[in-house]
């Protein structure tokens, strides 16, 4: 197995370790976000950071569905929940998810039906196997995600199940990644795209990054050696003066995504005028909505929503995390009040959000009081 | 959710068009294969499963190079697998 040598191969992660080093200019520091949950889970899990040299920070981003996922759509979700003859199903890493009245998991133990399910096509199957009880997909995801959420709805569609109906909560990561550009708090010299996202968009929509914001970005496989493969293409791209988008996960990803994907989404869903992210507040053009066609799927339209818009919880640092302006650790409540069991925030539900990374992998001694993100927050033990 | 998982194409599933049978983790699961339209695919090719769908083709390399990386995951993974397990899509 080639592949397994080479990217479990301990010599090429210290080479690339070693041509990074060489490639930052002295005096100089960098700060690439990765915007992927899953490149910040494979960053803390392998102590990544600690192969970096001080002068690079990786700053974590927005990347992970569960945690942008504002209080009120979850609210909304558990009133449907508790409509007569509903049974809601959604994906096991939402079950934690607080919202402003609880998560699904309260929800259940009072309760409500509520199943968690693999794939969207669980759930229109439940849907034909109970044609008396109305069945709900809450579907959340980027554009990874909301491309089999198109394709169950044109399958319920063509089979007419009219029991079946999705709330949708599709985020897309391009507006995001513009929001966090845009944000004056934040300096970053340039992105490790994601790489599942993009084997649906493909590389094309990040090229505004590398154009106007003269940021490059460098599409990136999940292995620890990806990642440092694609700090090293970052630093290669500064140190000769370009921007561009480049590919470095090609063995999956191709540069034109998946049409067959794009087009299910197209047919199925439109653009939001904004949505509610978590932490980052509103962003325009940023999430999913059914399209008219599909309205009798469209779970917003089948039942009354109270749509009631909850702020996040005084003491949740959350949108600082996700917008990489906090380490995890800086935040008040982590790992005291706010831990993967009683979660304060969405960041420490998922597996791949930056609170509970770092709270299941951190071991490293941190250093809280050195300055803002971007500098080097890590002292090797 | 949000894991990518490499299974090998068995053959057609029966049933709906889109349907083909891959073996995931030692598993034999029906996975819908409806997003790789207009593509080549043959027993024994290797796809990226996610939530039920194979999301992209990939060579027999990656996909080794995938499942070692998973299985380095553990809960994450296991929930995963688990999951896909007790899953049984039409
Ligand atoms: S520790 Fe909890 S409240 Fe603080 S940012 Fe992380 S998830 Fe949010």
């Amino acid at each position: 197995m080639r592949f397994v040598d080479e990217y479990r191969d301990a010599d090429r992660a210290r080479a690339l370790a070693a041509g990074i080093a060489a490639r930052c200019r002295p005096g100089r520091t960098y700060a690439f976000m990765e915007v992927c949950g899953g490149h910040t889970h494979t960053i803390y899990k392998h102590g990544l950071e600690d192969h970096l040299p001080p002068e690079v920070s990786l700053v974590h981003g927005p990347g992970c569905p569960v945690c942008v996922i504002p209080m009120g759509r979850v609210d909304d979700a558990t009133h449907i929940a508790g409509q007569p003859g509903v049974i809601m199903t959604s994906f096991g890493d939402l079950l934690r998810v607080p919202g402003g009245t609880g998560s699904f998991l309260g929800a259940k133990a009072a309760g409500a039906d509520i199943r968690m399910v693999y794939s969207p096509l669980d759930a229109l199957k439940i849907a034909k196997e109970n044609p008396d009880r109305r069945v709900v997909f809450m579907a959340i995801g980027f554009e990874t995600t909301a491309p089999s959420t198109a394709m169950t709805v044109l399958r319920a569609a063509a089979e007419g199940v009219p029991n079946f109906s999705v709330f949708c909560n599709h985020v897309m990561i391009i507006p995001a990644i513009k929001a966090i550009l845009d944000s004056p708090d934040l300096r970053l010299d340039g992105f490790i795209g994601p790489g599942h996202v993009s084997a649906v968009i493909g590389c094309e929509p990040y090229a505004f990054i590398a154009r106007d914001y003269r940021k490059p970005l460098v599409v990136a496989g999940f292995e620890p050696v990806d990642i440092l493969t694609s700090v090293h293409m970052l630093l290669g791209q500064l140190a000769e003066g370009r921007c561009e988008v480049e590919n470095q996960y090609a063995r999956v990803v191709p540069w034109q995504g998946n049409p067959v994907a794009l087009e299910a989404i197209g047919r199925v869903m439109r653009l939001r005028p904004h949505f509610e992210w978590r932490g980052l507040g509103f962003i325009a053009h940023s999430a999913l909505a059914m399209a008219e066609e599909y309205a009798a799927f469209d779970a917003e339209r089948v039942f009354d929503l109270p749509g009631i818009r909850v702020a996040d919880p005084r003491s949740c640092q959350c949108g600082e995390v996700l917008k990489g302006v906090l380490k995890p650790w800086e935040c008040k409540v982590f790992g005291t009040a706010c831990t993967p069991e009683t979660p304060i925030g969405t960041c420490m539900v998922s597996s791949e959000g930056a609170c509970a990374a770092y709270y299941n992998f951190g071991r490293f001694t941190r250093d809280r009081t050195r300055g803002p993100a971007g500098e080097r927050e890590v002292s090797r033990a | 959710m949000c894991l990518g998982i490499p299974g090998e194409l068995v053959g057609p599933a029966g049933g709906h068009d889109d349907l083909a049978l891959v073996e995931v983790s030692g598993v034999r699961r029906r996975v819908n294969i409806g997003l790789l339209e207009g593509q080549e695919l043959n027993p024994g090719d290797w796809v990226l499963v996610h939530v039920g769908f194979a999301l992209s083709k990939i060579s027999e390399d990656e996909a080794q190079a995938v499942l070692a990386y998973l299985e380095g995951l553990g809960q994450p993974y296991e929930d995963e697998i688990d999951a896909l397990r007790a899953s049984d899509i039409t």
